[in-house]
């Protein structure tokens, strides 16, 4: 097994999850103005989603995808209506503390349903490994990967060229002028939400048969979503995809030159020089969070 | 375009006694406003009189706490914002506010959203485009990238494409060129004069204001204090008094 090679696709395979999960974050932030602080728990309840119909219907992870989508698209639409719609025009103190809420709630909620125990979702498959060009990989990380991308290509596809999504980016760069477009903005707000809602699900479930599920399970991916939202310029979804993969860059080389335990160590690092250095992170403009993508 | 219903007493536009506030601060007080079909009005007044208050409330960007908003008979104070253009009344805000990272185009497109101009989209940007020639030569331009003028005329150019009976423009004029102010003067004249179009528009400077209107309302600390045909307000000893202070006469 040669080194550099591995490292790459290593690197690329797990970019492709970091960013399947921060772009819904950034989308969210982009168009609404809103941080999550419930992404994370999304994505647990994603990952629980697939691990029971695994254990109790044997359903194929990657078939419970498919039902995943519609799924957490009516899990964001509803968690919008019930949750996010009162505060979507209150100060981002009341939203911060109702996403945290949430957060907390949709936690303790697993942890009494699920218990803390961390579970394991292993399809016969899980050993399996691909062999290209001196790289090894793993079949759940590419397929995870590709579907990751496919989705990311969409979404980006669908916000530039669709008609909705061009209400989408109307609502974010002026929602009053947007308004007086005849835009209901409440309608595309929801809509944003549980878009986001529903790429964040689908990273759940491609993350199942890799990672082990438990209650906080949504914590170590959403922190480093928040990082790649951020070092990308807020509400910049190109910014976040690339900082997606640098932030994996550093962590697969991180962990094999130094030392696993120095992963979070070094790319938190690296985060806080850009800061220092690009307070509105590599690719944005200063002042973007206030007019959108 | 579309002739609309005339209520008996020929306003297409009525607003009447119409109280705003800002939380605990009272904006407007018993402001009125009336257009008729085809007309231009000017709404004049000094800074801070609640001129663009009072075009952002019939618009629905604002909710009045008491008065009537009437348009070709119906009732639409209240209505949301998205509801009133579906009603046939544009509004253009200040400072043009075009979606600034979309292209000219889609800033167009965007403008007929409303349900009773989308089936027409195709139509009605052929005839926005013979108004406004420069839609076609910037067309995949960002709209940040225009100058103050030309973001001028495709703001106004978005708000026809809402097919509307009244088209409303706060400060058009603001922070243009005297030759980009003919050229917005005479668009707002061809927009009436060939589309049917009522137009409404803010404008500080009386004579500019009045000179292209048919009527002007002025405003003074959220009340309609005087109005009337343009000749007879250009004229008068009160608006001279208003907007030059006591010592013009």
């Amino acid at each position: 097994m040669e080194v550099i090679p591995q490292l790459v696709v290593s690197t690329i395979l797990l970019g492709g999850l970091y960013a399947l999960i921060a772009v819904g974050l950034t989308l969210i932030f982009g168009v609404m103005r809103v941080v999550n602080f419930a992404h994370g728990e999304f994505l647990m309840l994603a990952m629980y989603a697939a691990f029971w119909a695994f254990t109790l219907l044997h359903m194929d992870p990657y078939l419970t995808l498919f039902v995943s989508l519609p799924l957490f698209f009516a899990v964001g639409w509803v968690s919008y209506r019930v949750v996010m719609r009162p505060v979507i025009h209150a100060s981002h103190n009341a939203q911060v503390f109702t996403t945290v809420g949430l957060s907390i709630l949709l936690q303790n909620a697993a942890l009494v349903l699920f218990t803390a125990d961390a579970q394991f979702l292993r399809t016969d498959y899980y050993t399996v490994v691909l062999r290209l060009g001196g790289a090894v990989f793993n079949l759940a990380q590419t397929v995870a990967f590709v579907i990751a991308v496919l989705a990311t290509v969409s979404l980006f596809a669908f916000l530039r060229w669709s008609y909705t999504g061009k209400i989408m980016r109307a609502t974010a760069q002026d929602p009053q002028v947007a308004s007086l477009m005849g835009i209901d903005t409440g309608r595309i707000y929801a809509l944003t939400w549980a878009v986001g809602i529903t790429c964040v699900g689908a990273a759940g479930v491609l993350l199942a048969p890799i990672y082990p599920v438990y209650p906080t399970a949504g914590l170590q991916f959403v922190l480093i979503a928040y990082i790649a939202v951020v070092l990308g310029g807020l509400g910049n979804m190109a910014g976040a995809l690339i900082a997606a993969v640098i932030i994996a860059a550093v962590e697969v080389i991180g962990s094999y030159t130094i030392g696993t335990a120095w992963k979070e160590v070094l790319y938190l690092m690296l985060f806080i020089f850009v800061l220092v250095v690009r307070p509105a992170g590599l690719f944005g403009q200063r002042g973007a969070e206030a007019l959108g993508t | 375009m579309s002739a609309g219903m005339q209520p008996p007493d020929g306003f297409q536009l009525e607003v009447k006694g119409l109280d705003v506030a800002y939380g605990d601060c009272q904006v407007l007080w018993q402001a009125e406003l009336d257009v008729r079909k085809g007309e231009i009005v000017a709404l004049l007044g000094p800074n801070g009189a609640g001129k663009s208050t009072l075009m952002n409330t019939i618009s629905g960007l604002n909710k009045p706490v008491a008065g009537s908003v009437t348009f070709e008979g119906k009732r639409i104070d209240g209505l949301p914002a998205h509801q009133t253009v579906g009603e046939g009344i544009a509004h253009v805000l200040e400072r043009r506010r075009l979606f600034p990272f979309l292209t000219v185009a889609d800033n167009v497109l965007l403008g007929a959203h409303n349900p009773r101009a989308r089936a027409s989209r195709e139509e009605t940007r052929q005839r926005v485009e013979a108004l406004f020639p420069l839609l076609k030569a910037r067309s995949t331009q960002l709209a940040n990238s225009l100058s103050g003028g030309e973001q001028q005329m495709v703001a106004i150019a978005r708000g026809l494409m809402a097919r509307p009976k009244l088209l409303m423009v706060d400060e058009p004029f603001l922070g243009l060129s005297p030759r980009m102010v003919d050229e917005i003067g005479t668009l707002i004249k061809r927009v009436r004069d060939e589309e049917g179009i009522s137009v409404v528009f803010i404008e500080q400077n009386v004579e500019l204001a009045l000179g292209l209107a048919d009527r002007g309302f002025i405003l003074e600390s959220g009340r309609t204090i005087l109005h009337g045909p343009s000749s007879e307000l250009l004229g008068s000893a009160e608006v001279k008094r208003i907007f030059l202070g006591d010592f013009a006469y």
